[in-house]
């Protein structure tokens, strides 16, 4: 077989782990090398992921129809009432907005929007060209706001203008000027938000019923099954249980500075980790002695049930190996774990966006000859599958071909899932997935298995 | 309730670089590349995949704020210096994006600098340049704009050869197989552009592919100014925008414009053409599969005879459908169409002059909420087009036979045919049986014979 070569700007993004082997120093937190294929998106993605999963709001993306036509319905984030977020809005610039200037679009378009479909405030988000022809959003939403009287917020997410991160925060910022204009009266002292969880197939919901069960009150969610009027008084929360760290620390910590409110940082993947978050909050509230039974409760009543019907699979997959290529490492901690408990070990851990000190923990997590990666792309990818021969490849849908290509198993991780893998019950139905593509008969056909194709 | 008009809602169209990438994707050993911001290149990969189930590289320039106000002359460079090295294509398709555009930059002088800059180095892949922003038109535009560019930057001058270029538009894997199928069994040298159907629907790999096997060779394209004729599908697609009409002017290839052939008639017209063009008779296998098809236009017309329909997506698409549904008798109260050519209404009447009389509405320009209004008004019996309709269709409770692209919620989109008398058979069948499980699923009896 040909030898995969790695990019020489790329070099500095791969570390295999050995006995012996220098520090790491891997190089992250950097813009993608033009020209290598990377899997990420840009700021307006990472925008459009956090803020997307709000119910009752209007997202109305600034820019020609691509960035908008492609981000609809796209993914599995459920609403319990409202669905405006399953409806694309563009102003689809044409090549005379370009010329004079999009802001009179975009205000008709928001006038006629809110009349239309009254929602409980809008987002605009600003798309690259906005960012050159230099239309005034934040004029056009202060008249559309006064006019219309509810919160219009300009989301800057100009795709250019930095990393996936970068859309996080204009997200976050976004967000922040909600929190703090609705009333607290009545939020209970034992009470928290939960950030960063986007209620993909309903996993919120699994989360925040482990929660109440503990007696906790959740004020708000960040933002999965999301409403204006929960996010306005996210502030009367005593907690932020923040989970999806690249995307919501930056909130978490903006409230934590102007509210006075503490954050921890949670994963709710895996048993190990979904019982931590359970406790972590309970300690939280360590004058309240009943938080932590009912805490305790809850997670043995849940093992109980989980822990057998897992038998199955770890039996089938013991000494199976995993790739893993998610958006953020915190996951990719969780996955390891949740890995391991049904005997799969890791031979190649990576993520889009993570830092320094995300992979510094990955390399003391990893095992030996684990390949770790930041802002990775098909040709690296492919070739550490290979070379490792990995059985399972945990990543989104741009990496599912790459999987199924090369005749390996498939669980996509990423937000188009519609199956919920959060949660103790998530741990299950991951378990499921990953045997069900690991274990099918369909592989005895692949060629990497020495069948002539 | 009232309409806000001036957004677009629910698009029924996509970008002009999807086009485009799709097309570079069909020429062999070539990487498509974006000018423009790293979210394009990835956004496009997705929507792609998810219709098309195979790996889809596409590299891109990845903007940084920097880049978009000093120009993204160095960053194209870099970019096409990294995939070179790693992908060591033969062609870099590169494509543009609403970013570059706006900016200004001149993409073929870049272009030129980097060939004089890199000329000592390892070889020289051709690149091909599109323009498509995607503040003009929509991704069909991005399709036809790459084929053109791209036979504009590989045609060469030459003596007349005997051999027919074919440029099929933007169809299925599956049409394009059929199509290589029926010339080669007309033993006619071909040059089909873009060959896609087996980069974006091939077999498994048993190593890594940077670039997937299949597409149209650079060296065949570059004899497609020495062909004797040109056949190109696509009634909207104007002479000035097309691969067939640039050859026609540039090397006197005369151009043969067909709508997309889609039913009988729109099938013979194209054999037809085939049978004038090769001096021979269409071979015994397309005979029988006309008569299959006749009998069971036969079998199955009471089915679907004064069936109304809205038919939805691109233009070239939407004209080959309504002429095949014209002829099996159901009525396309709508033909619509998120593209705006300024064509569609009269590449319909051409093929059907009394189409006021049977009742057909085309719309051009037009997104999911006002074929929606349409719909409510219009009452059809089922929608036809692709799976971005399936919102609408569960909503007003609408049957959708899908079909075009993107199927982004059923499986085997791409193993779909369309064209000729074989895609026509499995449209008919299909249509036939929306039909049928329409009434089935209605009928409180349960009839198990149909």
């Amino acid at each position: 077989m040909e030898k995969i070569t790695i990019l020489e700007g790329r070099q500095k993004q791969i570390f295999e782990k050995k006995t012996g082997a220098e520090q790491l120093d891997i190089s992250c937190d950097t813009s993608s090398l033009s020209g290598s294929v990377s899997q990420r998106a840009c700021v307006f993605c990472g925008s459009r992921v956090v803020l997307y999963p709000v119910a009752d709001a209007l997202h109305l993306v600034h820019g020609p129809i691509g960035c908008a036509a492609y981000t609809w319905d796209i993914r599995g984030a459920v609403s319990s009432g409202p669905e405006l977020h399953r409806l694309s809005f563009s102003t689809d610039l044409q090549e005379m907005d370009v010329i004079y200037g999009g802001e009179k679009k975009l205000y008709h378009s928001l006038i006629e929007l809110i009349e239309q479909y009254k929602p409980k405030a809008a987002f605009i988000y600003s798309t690259c060209i906005v960012g050159l022809i230099g239309d005034d959003i934040e004029a056009v939403c202060r008249k559309v706001a006064k006019e219309t009287g509810i919160p219009v917020l300009p989301v800057h997410s100009e795709g250019f203008k930095g990393t996936k991160k970068d859309g996080y925060k204009a997200a976050c910022h976004a967000l922040m000027k909600l929190i703090g204009t609705g009333s607290t009266e009545g939020i209970s002292k034992y009470s928290i938000n939960i950030l960063g969880e986007f209620n993909l197939a309903g996993e919120a919901w699994i989360i925040r019923k482990y929660y109440e069960k503990m007696g906790i009150e959740v004020v708000s969610t960040l933002t999965g099954d999301g409403r204006i009027d929960a996010v306005r008084r996210a502030h009367g929360a005593s907690l932020n249980v923040v989970q999806c760290s690249g995307s919501m620390t930056w909130l978490a910590k903006e409230m934590e500075q102007k509210y006075g409110i503490p954050y921890i940082r949670v994963s709710y993947f895996g048993i190990e980790d979904m019982s931590k978050s359970l406790y972590d909050v309970a300690k939280h509230f360590a004058e309240r002695p009943d938080i932590m039974e009912a805490a305790k409760q809850v997670v043995s009543e849940e093992v109980k049930e989980l822990y057998p019907s897992l038998q199955k699979f770890k039996k089938a997959l013991t000494g199976k190996k995993a790739a893993i290529y998610v958006g953020g490492a915190f996951k990719t901690f969780s996955l390891i774990k949740a890995l391991r408990s049904i005997g799969m070990s890791v031979v190649l851990a990576g993520s889009q966006t993570g830092n320094k000190d995300d992979y510094a923990r990955l390399k003391e997590m990893c095992d030996e000859g684990t390949v770790i990666v930041d802002d990775s792309n098909p040709v690296e990818l492919s070739k550490f599958i290979l070379e490792k021969e990995a059985d399972l490849l945990i990543g989104g849908v741009k990496e599912r071909p790459i999987a199924f290509k090369l005749g390996i198993g498939f669980c996509d991780h990423n937000h188009e899932r519609k199956i919920p893998l959060a949660g103790f019950v998530g741990m299950y139905n991951f378990a499921l997935e990953v045997y069900q593509s690991v274990m099918s008969p369909v592989w005895q056909f692949a060629p990497r298995k020495g069948v002539k194709i | 309730m009232k309409h806000a008009k001036t957004a677009t809602q629910n698009a029924c169209k996509l970008c002009n670089p999807l086009g485009a990438c799709l097309a570079f994707r069909g020429i062999e050993n070539c990487v498509p590349f974006l000018h423009g911001s790293q979210g394009c290149a990835t956004y496009i990969r997705r929507y792609l995949i998810s219709h098309y189930k195979e790996p889809i590289d596409i590299a891109s320039s990845n903007f940084h704020e920097e880049t978009a106000v000093f120009g993204g002359s160095h960053n194209l460079k870099i970019g096409l210096k990294n995939v070179s090295k790693q992908y060591k294509p033969e062609v870099i398709g590169i494509a543009t994006t609403c970013l570059s555009e706006t900016i200004g930059d001149d993409v073929p002088m870049i272009i030129r600098e980097y060939k004089q800059e890199f000329k000592n180095g390892s070889p020289m892949p051709i690149m091909i340049h599109a323009s498509t922003p995607s503040y003009m038109g929509s991704h069909i535009d991005g399709f036809h704009a790459a084929v053109r560019a791209t036979v504009k930057t590989l045609a060469e001058k030459g003596a007349r050869e005997n051999l027919i270029n074919i440029f099929p538009n933007m169809v299925s894997p599956a049409d394009i197989r059929y199509l290589k199928e029926i010339l080669e069994d007309f033993k006619v040298p071909y040059m089909l552009l873009p060959d896609y159907s087996q980069t974006m629907d091939g077999g498994p790999w048993g190593e890594y592919h940077r670039i997937p096997p299949g597409g149209t060779p650079a060296s065949a394209i570059a004899m497609a100014g020495r062909a004797s004729a040109s056949i190109e599908f696509g009634s909207t697609l104007e002479t000035s925008k097309s691969a067939a009409g640039y050859l026609e002017e540039a090397f006197g290839v005369p151009r043969y414009h067909l709508s997309l052939p889609i039913g009988i008639k729109g099938s013979d017209t194209f054999f037809t053409l085939l049978e004038t063009l090769t001096q021979q008779e269409r071979p015994e296998k397309y005979d029988d599969e006309r008569r299959r098809l006749i009998d069971a236009y036969a079998d199955g017309h009471k089915y679907v005879f004064e069936q109304k329909v809205i038919i939805y997506g691109e233009e070239d698409l939407v004209v080959g459908m309504t002429a095949f549904l014209s002829e099996i008798g159901i009525t396309p109260v709508l033909c619509a169409s998120g593209g705006k050519s300024g064509l569609l209404r009269k590449s319909i009447k051409e093929l059907i002059p009394n189409m006021e009389e049977l009742g057909i509405k085309v719309r051009e320009g037009v997104d999911f909420v006002d074929i929606e209004d349409e719909a409510k008004l219009l009452k059809p019996d089922f929608l036809i087009g692709n799976s971005k309709g399936y919102t609408m269709s569960r909503k007003n409770n609408i049957p959708l036979l899908r079909l075009g692209f993107p199927i982004h919620d059923r499986f085997g989109g791409q193993r779909m045919h369309h064209l000729g008398y074989r895609g026509t058979q499995e449209l008919f069948d299909r249509i036939v049986n929306t039909v049928i499980e329409q009434r089935q699923n209605a009928s409180s009896i349960g009839y198990t014979y149909m």
